[in-house]
């Protein structure tokens, strides 16, 4: 795990110019990063319950929240968060007071700690990792643990109800999610959450949605997906009011009520930012003037130094990003008030019997695509690393001299005629398998 | 001491306490509670190893997917509200003995290994991506790269030094398939052979 300059800027600012040793720079750039994200982590669900709440008035034919400030009611999240605040903490005593306790927890603290490794701009993230996506993916199946512990410890029927139905709705869902996620990796030929947003700038033709039919079609199935493992309506099964009174958290009140909705805001939030990075376009805007700029201003601090203007090219993008993202998070608010809720027997049939198997097909015909058209063209030989590496714009790191054909993988005291070797068994490798 | 070996030693007592969370609570749900702690905390530790890959697996399969399935299990085959579990004295020694005897096999090998011999054997073997390939800085943590390459047979490490008309050494890949084919076999014959018992429960 490796901090990418940011960080390092954050923690050799607090070093050299404060005169802080090497740890205690560290932390506190740990720190920093880590109070940013929670900023975000609460701002989204205090905006999006106002909006939500408004949206679904509207939608009914309704005003929403009018009353606390102002004409459109936007202070009624922080309203709604001081009366949590002050209701009495209750365990029933039925319950499993330690599990009880702990569940809420385990929620927000899934759906939070994704944000570590969520990329805001091209080098805006906390972990840069090369595994971004599959670590996401793997934390956020850590919310699920904290539902089923949460239904299961309130020592009521309901509750037991909701937290099996949500394990086996989550269990399920996760085979299609992580399917649909592995399709744009597929196409482009990284997990890293940077490198895929990074190779889709230049214009909205590049974005990976467009790449092909397959990954068209990916998009909608990963937003299904995305929208059940959330398990926002119609898959709100766990919590259905109409059968199971609250679901999962029918004995619980107060703030550990809250927590259980800030974390699944909040997850809302992620899959759909990881549906802006993965299909569209991450933070290019995909209008090609105005990516090409912001590139050329992100170049500026190529050598990791501090300038205003890239800067600047960052907090756009994270603007982009952020506005996609809930662009999709307003098209999950605008379904749940639309759409009837399935039956728990709908909700897995829609899995098991069609979701799995279209993107199992989805799978296959991505991986067949390029195949299919380099034998109809002739066209281009795509590289072995990346498939979609000519897209490759590379303002964080600048090396004119090497050639992009060189493997990635070098001894360090190795001489360039052992680089040339590596890359001849490269291109064997790469032609043997095509 | 420096904040790694701080966090490090962190994880490791977390690990170690939530193992013995496991032994030492009653009830199953907490049981399986304490099995996330420990497990989670080795993830930690895989990450604090540089091993991000192994240690996300380590996340995505053992506390999002077993540990799952356990509490699920535990849900849909309970009795009462908490199931409890009670250990007699006799299954308490004979647990306690078989620990013992695992954790001595464990001391055992781990004291075998020259460690200092390993360090430098490790770090001479070590390769570090190119520049320009990439957004990370070059270092430890990445290894998602050089395990999907070693997946298809191409080990830099290993074939470097070798002779030319020796070839690659062979991937992993083939073996991979052949387990996936397997858990698939076996994921189906489940499957039937549960079927089948319901079907002829009902047939008579």
């Amino acid at each position: 795990m490796n901090f990418l300059p940011i960080a390092t800027n954050i923690a050799d600012y607090l070093r050299d110019s404060l005169g802080l040793t090497n740890g205690i720079a560290m932390v506190l750039a740990a720190i920093i990063h880590g109070s940013l994200l929670v900023a975000i982590f609460m701002g989204t669900p205090v905006f999006w319950i106002w909006g939500e709440r408004k949206i679904a008035g509207r939608i009914q034919d309704r005003m929403g929240p009018t009353r606390v400030g102002g004409r459109f009611g936007w202070l009624q999240s922080i309203a709604d968060g001081i009366k949590l605040i002050q209701k009495e903490d209750l365990v029933p005593p039925a319950a499993d007071s330690m599990l009880f306790r702990m569940a809420p927890y385990m929620v927000c603290v899934a759906s939070f700690a994704t944000f570590m490794v969520l990329p805001f701009g091209d080098t805006w993230v906390a972990v840069a990792s090369d595994i971004g996506l599959y670590v996401l993916v793997a934390i956020l199946s850590l919310e699920v643990i904290g539902i089923i512990l949460a239904g299961y410890s309130s020592g009521s029927k309901w509750s037991l109800f909701g937290g099996m139905r949500e394990a086996a709705q989550m269990v399920s869902y996760e085979i299609p999610l992580a399917i649909c996620a592995i399709i744009p990796v597929t196409v482009a030929g990284s997990l890293n959450l940077v490198e895929i947003a990074q190779l889709q700038s230049g214009g909205f033709q590049n974005w990976l949605i467009f790449n092909d039919p397959f990954t068209l079609v990916a998009f909608f199935v990963y937003f299904t997906v995305a929208t059940a493992s959330c398990k926002r309506a119609p898959f709100d099964l766990a919590e259905a009011e109409s059968e199971l009174v609250g679901g999962f958290h029918t004995e619980y009140s107060g703030m550990r009520w809250s927590f259980f909705f800030m974390g699944e805001y909040a997850a809302m939030f992620v899959v759909c930012a990881v549906a802006s990075i993965l299909f569209l376009g991450g933070w290019n805007s995909g209008i090609p003037p105005l990516d090409a700029t912001l590139n050329q201003m992100r170049g500026l601090s190529a050598d990791g130094s501090f300038e205003p203007m890239a800067y600047l090219a960052n907090a756009i993008g994270m603007g982009i990003l952020i506005s996609k993202a809930w662009v999709l998070v307003f098209v999950q608010v605008w379904v749940r008030w639309t759409l009837p809720r399935l039956r728990i027997d709908q909700v897995m049939i829609t899995c098991l019997k069609y979701l799995i198997p279209i993107s199992c097909a989805l799978f296959l015909g991505v991986i067949a695509w390029p195949l299919l058209v380099y034998k109809m063209t002739g066209g281009a030989q795509t590289s072995f690393a990346s498939p979609k590496a000519e897209n490759w714009v590379k303002p964080a790191v600048s090396t004119p001299d090497e050639d992009a054909e060189t493997s990635q993988f070098i001894l360090p005291n190795s001489t360039p005629d052992d680089r040339m070797a590596v890359a001849d068994d490269d291109r064997k490798v790469a032609g043997g398998t095509r | 001491m420096t904040y790694e070996k701080l966090l490090f030693l962190i994880f490791a007592l977390s690990t170690c306490g939530g193992a013995l969370g496991v032994v030492l609570a009653q009830r199953v749900a907490r049981m399986a509670f304490w099995l996330i702690v420990s497990l989670g905390s080795t993830a930690g530790l895989y990450f604090m190893l540089h091993a991000d890959f192994v240690a996300a697996t380590q996340i995505i399969i053992y506390v999002g997917g077993t540990l799952v399935l356990l509490i699920f299990g535990i849900m849909l085959t309970a009795s009462g509200p908490h199931v409890n579990i009670q250990t007699s004295p006799g299954e308490l020694v004979l647990g306690a003995g078989v620990g013992l005897m695992l954790l001595f096999l464990i001391q055992g090998t781990v004291r075998s290994v020259d460690w200092n011999q390993a360090a430098v054997v490790t770090s001479q073997g070590e390769f570090v991506p190119a520049e320009g390939q990439g957004y990370n800085p070059q270092g430890q943590g990445n290894t998602i790269r050089p395990l999907g390459m070693a997946l298809l047979g191409l080990r830099p490490d290993k074939d470097l030094g070798a002779p030319e008309e020796a070839g690659l050494s062979s991937g992993y890949l083939f073996p991979f398939e052949i387990v996936s084919i397997h858990l698939l076999v076996v994921l189906v014959g489940a499957s039937y052979l549960a079927r089948a018992k319901r079907r002829a429960q009902a047939s008579e």
